[in-house]
C-alpha cells in the first residue's frame, strides 16, 4: 500500500480545501468582488474578450460600446424619440445642416474634456475602411464650430439614416485615434481603452470581461442616473445545461440567450422576465423566410404567396418555442413600430394559415403534380425541389424549419430542411447560392428604414453581405425607400405615408415573409438584484446585446435595486 | 539500449510529422472560409471597404498563396516556435492563447489519469482475492467504464452541484476573484476542479480495476504460481508474482488508452466549461480557426508522443525481458 499513500493525502487536502471554501464561498471574504456590489451577466458573448476597439463592430468585449463608449444620441424605441446623450442640444438649421452643441464638463476617462473636435475625428474615421464608411456617401463634410459645436453638412438630405449613425455609433477621444492609421484602427485591440461612459475597463479573462463603475460619469450629474453595481462580471456564454444551473444557483443575475424551457422556471418572483406569461420576451427583431428571387419558382408571386399561407405559425410558436415568441405581422414590423403599420390595409391584404388558400393559389398558377411523384411540378413540367437552410446548432431555427417543410410538402411542395454549417450558410447566402433560409440580421432601431434598406436595397452586387440577400428587384420600392430616408427624423406621419406604400408593394409582392418576432431573451434571478424591467413596473431593456445599451439598455443598471 | 532509444525517436519523429501534416489538412479542408466568417461578424456594409478588409485579413493570414506555400511557411513557423495568429481571437498569437489553457487541462489530466490507474490497479488486484468484493465491485466497475466521460459528468453536476450544493458546476474559478496566489484563490481553484477532475478519474478507474483484477485470476492460474504454491510459498509472495506480471500489460494499457482519455478530458472539460484546451477546440472549430486548431492538436500529439515515450522507458526498467532482449542476450 506504499503507492497509496500520496493520493490519499492529495485527495484529503483537495476535500478539506473543497469544504473549507464551500463554506465561506459565496460571501467572498476579504478578496473578491462583494455579491451585493456585483452584477453577474451571460449569454452575450459567445468567445473571450479580446478586442475593446469601439470602430470594429461585432468583435469588442461586451459592454465596450455603452458601458465605456458613448454615442451623440440614444433613442426610444417605446416613445419613438431621441434622447440627447453626450450631445446636449441639436439643430437642423436647414435640410442639409445638421448643428449638435455637447454637454458642457463632460470627461473623457483618462481625464481629458470631451470636445467638438472628438466627435469630427470620429466622423472622419469612416473616411478609411472601418463599418461606417457608408455615411461618406451621403455626408458632405463635418466641422468643429465651436468648442463643443459641430457642424455636420450633408450632400444629400437623408436624416433617418443619418440619425441611425448618430443613435448607434460610439464617439471616441481625438488624443488617441485622430492618429491612427489603417492597419492600427482594424487591428488594435486597444487594451486600455479610453471612454466616456459609466464604466471602465477592470480586468478580464477567457470567461468574463469585468467592469467597474466610473465615479467621475458625466450622466449622474446630467442625467441623473446612478449606476447601481458597482461591477459588472459579463460570463462568456456557455452550454444552456451550465447557465440553467447558475440561474438556479442565483450566480448570474442576468442571462440574454434563448434558453429552451425557459418558461417552466419563469415565476415571476424568483425568476422574471418582462411578461409573467406567454410571450414572456419584449420582441427584438423579425425572422424572415428568405426566398432567392434568382431562382425559380421563388421569383414566382403567386409561388410565394402559396408558400406564405402555408406556414402554420402556431405549430411553430407552440411546438419549438413554447410560445417564448409572437407570430410576425405580415409587414414583418416590430410592435414599437405599431405607429407606421398601415392596418387596414393588412386586413385587406395580409395572409394567415390556410393550406386550401395555398393548394388553391398554386393550382391556378399552373403549379401541378405532372410527373407522380405526389409533389408539384413547375407550369413547363420541370419537378420543384427546394431546401430550407439554417444554421446547425441552432436548435430552435432547425426546429422552426422542420416545422415549415412539412408545411410545405403537405400542400404538395417539395421542400426539404438542411443544416449546414453557419458560415458556409452566409457564404452561400451572400453569393445567392440558395433556395431559402431564414435570417433576422436587422434589429429594431429608430425607423423601418432599416427594415426596407434590408428588403429593397438596390442596386445589387455580386455578393450581398448585409441586406437584400433575396436580391429581389423593384425599382418603384427602392425609390419610396429612398424617399423614406429623407424624411425629418421625427416626422412619422409623413413616414407613416411612405411605409404605406411600400406596404402595398410589399404585401402584393413578398419579397421575404416574415415568420416571428425572434425575442429579446432576457431572464433574471431575483435574489440579489431586483426591479428589473416588466410590463407592470419601469419599462426598458435588461439587456448586455450590442446595440441594446443606447436603446435604453443602460438606464437599467440605474433603476435596479438590492434586494432586501 | 541506445540503439532501442534511437529506433524508437525514429519511429516518433516520423509519427510526429505525420500528425502534425494531417492536423494541418483537416481544417483547410472543411468548408467555410475563417477571413468571411470573421468579417461577417464585423457586418461591413460598403462593398469597397469589405473587399479591402477581405485582401487585407488574407495577406495577414497567408491565406492568399498557394497550399504547398502555406504548408511550408507552416513548418518554418513552427520550427520557430511560432503557431500564427488566432483568427478567431483576433490578433492575439496561437501559441499565447495555448499557455493560458494548457495548465488547466494538465490539471485536471495528470491526476486523473495517475491516480485512476495507481488506485484502479490495487483495487481490481484486491478484488480479485475477495468473492463479495468481486461480486459488488466488477459490475459497478463495468458501468463506469461504460460511461460516457460527460454523461457522468452531467450527473455528477447535477447531483453534487446543483442539488447538493457541495461544488460549483462551472468555470475555472469564482467569477468574483481575480487569479493572486492567496488562499480563497486556490481554494476556490480546488473546488472547481474537484467535479471535472472526480468524473474522468471515476471513468477510467473502472476499466483499470476490471483489466487488474481479470489479470490477477490470469496469472494466478499460471503455471508459476501453481508452482510456487505446491513448494508451499506464502500466499503473499505468489499474489506478489502475480501483481507485478499483471503490471506489464496494464502500462501497455495505459499508453493505447492516453487518446481515448484525452478525447474525454475535452469532453468533460466542456460540460463544465473548464477554461481548457477542450471548450477551445469546440470555439476554434465553430469558428473556422485553422491556426489556433492546428496549435491545440500540435500540443496534444506532442502530449501524446512524450507521455508515450515515457512509458517506453519505464516499460524497460519494469520487465526485465526488453532490457535482455536490447542488450542482446536474446542472440
Amino acid at each position: 500500500m506504499r503507492f497509496l499513500r500520496l493520493p490519499a493525502v492529495l485527495a484529503a487536502a483537495a476535500l478539506i480545501a473543497t469544504a473549507c471554501s464551500s463554506e465561506g464561498g459565496d460571501s467572498g471574504g476579504s478578496e473578491g468582488y462583494p455579491r451585493d456590489e456585483t452584477l453577474y451577466t451571460t449569454g452575450t458573448a459567445w468567445g473571450p474578450p479580446v478586442n475593446w476597439n469601439p470602430i470594429m463592430r461585432g468583435q469588442y468585449a461586451v459592454g465596450t460600446f455603452g458601458l465605456a463608449y458613448e454615442p451623440l444620441f440614444h433613442y426610444d424605441p417605446e416613445e419613438n424619440e431621441y434622447v440627447h446623450w453626450l450631445a446636449e442640444s441639436d439643430e437642423w438649421t436647414d435640410e442639409t445642416t445638421h448643428v449638435i452643441t455637447l454637454r458642457e464638463g463632460m470627461t473623457w476617462s483618462d481625464g481629458e474634456p470631451i470636445v467638438a473636435q472628438d466627435v469630427v475625428t470620429t466622423i472622419e474615421l469612416g473616411q478609411k475602411d472601418v463599418s461606417y464608411s457608408n455615411i461618406w456617401n451621403f455626408i458632405e463634410g463635418v466641422e468643429a464650430t465651436g468648442d463643443r459645436e459641430v457642424t455636420v453638412t450633408f450632400s444629400e438630405s437623408r436624416p433617418q439614416e443619418w440619425m441611425n449613425w448618430a443613435y448607434s455609433n460610439p464617439i471616441v477621444p481625438d488624443h488617441i485615434w485622430a492618429d491612427k492609421d489603417q492597419q492600427q484602427l482594424t487591428d488594435d485591440p486597444n487594451e486600455e481603452p479610453v471612454g466616456s461612459g459609466p464604466y471602465v475597463y477592470e480586468t478580464h479573462a477567457d470567461d468574463r470581461m469585468v467592469w467597474s463603475r466610473n465615479d467621475d460619469w458625466w450622466g449622474t450629474e446630467a442625467l441623473g442616473l446612478e449606476m447601481q453595481p458597482t461591477y459588472i462580471v459579463d460570463i462568456v456564454n456557455a452550454s444552456n445545461e451550465v447557465t440553467m444551473n447558475m440561474i438556479s444557483n442565483n450566480e448570474v443575475d442576468l442571462s440574454n440567450n434563448f434558453l429552451p424551457g425557459i418558461d417552466q422556471m419563469i415565476d415571476g418572483q424568483a425568476i422574471t422576465s418582462y411578461y409573467d406569461g406567454p410571450p414572456y420576451m419584449q420582441s427584438a427583431n423579425t425572422a424572415w423566410l428568405v426566398l432567392n428571387h434568382d431562382r425559380e419558382p421563388m421569383n414566382d408571386v403567386e409561388f410565394r404567396k402559396a408558400l406564405a399561407h402555408s406556414v402554420d405559425m402556431s405549430a411553430i410558436i407552440d411546438g419549438p418555442y413554447s410560445n417564448l415568441v409572437e407570430a410576425a405581422n405580415p409587414t414583418g414590423l416590430l410592435p414599437q413600430w405599431d405607429a407606421y403599420i398601415d392596418h387596414e390595409l393588412v386586413a385587406e391584404e395580409g395572409y394567415t394559415y390556410n393550406a386550401d388558400e395555398a393548394v388553391a393559389l398554386l393550382e391556378d398558377a399552373g403549379y401541378t403534380d405532372q410527373d407522380g411523384d405526389g409533389f408539384i411540378d413547375t407550369p413547363d413540367g420541370d419537378p420543384i425541389e427546394l431546401t430550407l437552410q439554417v444554421p446547425s446548432g441552432w436548435t430552435d431555427w432547425m426546429e422552426a424549419a422542420r416545422v415549415i417543410a412539412e408545411n410545405a410538402q403537405e400542400v404538395g411542395i417539395n421542400l426539404e430542411a438542411e443544416f449546414p454549417d453557419h458560415d458556409l450558410l452566409v457564404e452561400d447566402r451572400n453569393s445567392g447560392e440558395y433556395d431559402l433560409v431564414v435570417n433576422n440580421d436587422r434589429q429594431l432601431s429608430n425607423t423601418p428604414w432599416t427594415y426596407y434598406d434590408y428588403l429593397f436595397q438596390l442596386p445589387l452586387r455580386d455578393q450581398q453581405t448585409t441586406v437584400n440577400f433575396g436580391r429581389y428587384e423593384n425599382e418603384e420600392a427602392w425609390d419610396l425607400v429612398e424617399e423614406l430616408a429623407a424624411v425629418p427624423a421625427d416626422d412619422v406621419e409623413a413616414a407613416a405615408e411612405i411605409t404605406s406604400k411600400i406596404q402595398e408593394i410589399q404585401l402584393a409582392e413578398l419579397p421575404a415573409i416574415p415568420l416571428w418576432y425572434n425575442g429579446l431573451w432576457s431572464q433574471q434571478t431575483n435574489t440579489t438584484w431586483t426591479n428589473w424591467p416588466s410590463d407592470q413596473g419601469n419599462p426598458g431593456y435588461a439587456t448586455m446585446w450590442d446595440g441594446w445599451f443606447e436603446l435604453g439598455a443602460v438606464r437599467t443598471l440605474a433603476e435596479i435595486e438590492l434586494a432586501e | 539500449m541506445w540503439r532501442y532509444m534511437g529506433r524508437k525517436l525514429g519511429i516518433y519523429g516520423i509519427t510526429f510529422v505525420v500528425a502534425v501534416t494531417i492536423n494541418w489538412m483537416i481544417p483547410r479542408f472543411m468548408p467555410g472560409d475563417p477571413v468571411s466568417s470573421m468579417l461577417n461578424r464585423a457586418s461591413v456594409s460598403d462593398p469597397e471597404a469589405l473587399e479591402r478588409m477581405n485582401t487585407y485579413y488574407n495577406e495577414v493570414f497567408g491565406l492568399d498563396t498557394p497550399l504547398y506555400q502555406q504548408y511550408l511557411s507552416f513548418w518554418s513557423g513552427l520550427l520557430r516556435g511560432d503557431l500564427g495568429i488566432s483568427v478567431w481571437l483576433y490578433p492575439e498569437p496561437v501559441t499565447d492563447i495555448i499557455l493560458r489553457h494548457i495548465p488547466f487541462t494538465l490539471g485536471l489530466l495528470l491526476p486523473a489519469i495517475i491516480l485512476s490507474w495507481i488506485v484502479g490497479n490495487r483495487f481490481g488486484a484486491f478484488a480479485a482475492r475477495s468473492k463479495i468484493l468481486d461480486n459488488t465491485v466488477l459490475p459497478l466497475g463495468y458501468i463506469l467504464t461504460a460511461t460516457p466521460y460527460m454523461w457522468l459528468a452531467l450527473l455528477l453536476a447535477w447531483a453534487l452541484g446543483v442539488v447538493g450544493g457541495f461544488f460549483p458546476t462551472a468555470g475555472g474559478y469564482s467569477f468574483a476573484l481575480t487569479p493572486s496566489w492567496s488562499w480563497p484563490f486556490i481554494s476556490n481553484l480546488l473546488t472547481h476542479w474537484f467535479l471535472p477532475f472526480l468524473s474522468m478519474f471515476l471513468v477510467a478507474l473502472g476499466g483499470w480495476a476490471i483489466g487488474m483484477r481479470n489479470m490477477i485470476i490470469y496469472e494466478l492460474e499460471a503455471d508459476y504460481s501453481n508452482y510456487l504454491q505446491a513448494l508451499g510459498a506464502p500466499r503473499r509472495l505468489i499474489r506478489r508474482y502475480a501483481f507485478r506480471n499483471a503490471m506489464l500489460p496494464q502500462i501497455t494499457g495505459l499508453a493505447v488508452q492516453l487518446g481515448t482519455i484525452i478525447a474525454g478530458a475535452l469532453l468533460t472539460e466542456i460540460v463544465f466549461n473548464y477554461p481548457g484546451l477542450g471548450t477551445l477546440v469546440l470555439n476554434s472549430l465553430n469558428n473556422n480557426d485553422f491556426f489556433l486548431l492546428q496549435g491545440i492538436f500540435l500540443f496534444v500529439v506532442v502530449g501524446v508522443l512524450i507521455a508515450n515515450f515515457i512509458i517506453d522507458i519505464i516499460y524497460v526498467l519494469v520487465d526485465p525481458r526488453t532490457r535482455v532482449q536490447m542488450t542482446g542476450g536474446a542472440s
